[in-house]
């Protein structure tokens, strides 16, 4: 009796929030360890790209609608920010949010008539949106172009978002965004959308005959996917300085998007910061101890990094926990069924 | 009006080209099921062959399309033995993620060993040399590849839809288990799909260097268009992308020539939006 309270007081799900609550204790700290430069913009980009993933997630994974076009919702809202400061010579916040409701417009303009459409038929007419998108905003002049926009160099400080001496605003900025885009998402998954989306995903037929609306879940679901994105893309502007169609709306923007959520287990709380904090490292770790060796190594080991990863562990590097904790509990089932039989 | 056909042909004999690129993906992606985004990079590495065999063996394009599908017939085989295989039964993205990642690789390792520079093969059988028609103008490379494309196309769909070979595939096409136990070795048929549709696409690009320049990017593009081609044709319908290749081809010519070059993409990808929209498995697919 108490053998079984005890195996009940640290549950998954407590344990979930355990390691939720040291998480979200021990980011904040890390500046106060790392003084690496490089270090911290490692660090900050795995922030980024876990919001990111996130972002896409709630679409992709929690949704099923696996698109490949968040890269122009990401650049709509690098466009936004950077325009309220290089075009309009403010500070970025009001084009934060203009591009966040943009971002999400555009996703659900242009998504309704791509969900008519399934399986690889959707996934390229998203390759589709993206060329069109990337060439559109290539001859657009009032957004500047293929010359893109460059910052100028204003005050540091939240106002401008944007800091000069050291990375650690920027890290805490992109930590708040983090924990902002992974709290909307675990709020969702106990939340009754949450599982309209899964049943969508799991059978979409089926949910409608249970009378789910699935065209405006799915819409839902990508508006704030998009919205998310957006404001992951505004951050990324504020931190590169720079922005440019083919920078931020491209192809490759997109797979990253897919890439780390898939890589870490997609449809799971935690697979986008797994993925994140595994192929961020890789990729900058590569890029600088090989980038400088006649271009292209770091990305020849990193596309066979993807496949081996994508081959070897196709749920997700997340998929290896659950092996883990299969295993475990057969041994300690074992164990148990062992004693039983000893003593009847 | 002269300058519509004109504008037309030029279209159309580039339709042809993206027609044997988009054939390749057609035929993959029809029996398995299986978006190959490393096709473009084949194509790429299959000009590259190309052209060194011209340039450092003077072996001419026309001759050298034979080493060059062969060539990509063996990295389509051990493309499937070493990634595909494993992906096969699971979703389709696993399948495109890691045929990213060995788009990325063959990328990068052209990109390392020949630098990024464009490479272009000159004095070539076919060259600069063209052919008029009253006044019409039409660009001997442009016109050869274009007929070899009709013919490797013909070739293949007669090879599908007449061959026991190409029974072979339909029925393991349309159920894997069931042709099985019919007694049809359906590991091989993957296998030799595979190649196939890697041959398809090395046979354009060993022809491409005779008018095209050659660099690590031209692939890329290419490969989106064959994408696109596929999709707008329908499911693994062989006419479906031959058709869809020639619509995209001559879409491009005129948005290009009409409106400004950087539009012509908008055009194209637009058209599949389109097309899509009316049907969305595709012109001949349901």
């Amino acid at each position: 009796m108490v053998k079984a309270l005890k195996e009940k007081s640290l549950s998954g799900k407590d344990a979930a929030w355990l390691g939720f609550i040291v998480v979200l204790l021990v980011l904040p700290l890390i500046p106060a360890f790392v003084s690496n430069s490089f270090r911290m913009h490692v660090m900050i980009l795995i922030l980024l790209f876990a919001s990111m993933a996130q972002a896409w997630n709630i679409i992709g994974g929690y949704c099923g609608q696996v698109s490949f076009g968040h890269s122009v919702f990401f650049g709509i809202g690098a466009y936004g920010a950077g325009m309220a400061v290089v075009t309009y010579g403010g500070t970025p916040w009001p084009g934060i949010l203009i591009g966040m409701f943009a971002a999400a417009a555009v996703a659900i303009v242009i998504s309704y008539p791509c969900f008519k459409l399934s399986g690889h038929y959707f996934a390229i007419a998203t390759f589709a949106i993206v060329e069109i998108f990337n060439r559109g905003f290539l001859v657009w002049d009032w957004i500047g172009g293929a010359l893109g926009l460059d910052y100028p160099m204003i005050k540091e400080g939240l106002n401008n978002l944007m800091w000069h001496n050291s990375k650690i605003g920027y890290y805490y900025c992109a930590l708040v965004i983090f924990i902002v885009i992974f709290g909307v998402v675990r709020w969702l998954e106990g939340h009754r959308f949450g599982y309209y989306m899964r049943a969508v995903r799991e059978g979409q037929e089926t949910a409608e005959s249970l009378g789910v609306n699935s065209t405006a879940i799915k819409l839902t679901a990508m508006a704030l996917s998009a919205a998310m994105a957006a404001l992951c893309g505004a951050f990324f502007v504020q931190y590169n300085l720079r922005v440019d169609p083919p920078m931020v709306m491209s192809l490759d923007t997109s797979m990253k998007f897919v890439l780390v959520t898939i890589l870490g287990g997609s449809g799971t709380l935690v697979g986008p910061l797994l993925g994140a904090a595994v192929l961020i490292p890789l990729q900058e770790y590569t890029r600088a101890f090989w980038g400088g060796l006649g271009g292209g190594v770091d990305l020849i080991i990193f596309g066979l990094l993807i496949i081996i990863m994508v081959v070897k562990q196709p749920a997700g590097i997340i998929g290896i926990f659950f092996y883990l904790k299969k295993q475990f509990t057969k041994r300690k089932r074992l164990v148990k069924g062992v004693e039983h039989n000893g003593a009847p | 009006m002269e300058t519509f056909v004109q504008v037309l042909i030029d279209g159309l004999l580039s339709g042809m080209v993206y027609a044997l690129v988009a054939a390749g993906l057609c035929l993959i992606w029809g029996v398995m099921d299986v978006i190959n985004f490393a096709h473009g990079e084949y194509l790429m590495v299959s000009m590259y062959v190309s052209y060194w065999l011209g340039f450092l063996a003077n072996v001419d394009p026309l001759v050298s399309i034979i080493a060059s599908g062969v060539f990509i017939f063996i990295i389509g085989v051990l493309t499937y033995k070493l990634i595909i295989k494993y992906t096969i039964g699971r979703p389709g993205l696993v399948a495109l993620l890691a045929t990213f990642g060995l788009a990325m690789f063959l990328k990068n390792v052209c990109m390392n060993r020949f630098s990024p520079n464009f490479l272009i093969l000159s004095n070539t059988w076919l060259g600069d040399k063209t052919f008029h028609a009253g006044n019409l103008i039409f660009p001997i490379p442009q016109l050869v590849a274009g007929i070899l494309a009709l013919v490797v196309v013909g070739l293949v769909y007669a090879l599908v839809s007449a061959t026991r070979f190409g029974w072979a595939v339909q029925a393991t096409a349309m159920d894997r288990e069931a042709a099985e136990l019919m007694g049809i070795n359906t590991e091989r048929v993957y296998v030799l799909i595979f190649g196939l549709g890697g041959a398809c696409v090395g046979i354009a690009g060993g022809i491409m260097p005779s008018y095209l320049a050659v660099h690590p990017e031209v692939g890329s593009m290419f490969g989106l268009i064959a994408f696109v081609c596929v999709a707008m044709g329908g499911f693994g319908s062989i006419p479906g992308a031959f058709l869809a290749g020639l619509l995209v081809g001559v879409v491009e010519a005129l948005a290009g020539f009409y409106t400004a070059p950087v539009f012509k993409y908008i055009a194209v990808f637009g058209l599949y939006l389109a097309v899509v929209s009316l049907r969305p498995k595709g012109i001949f697919g349901w």
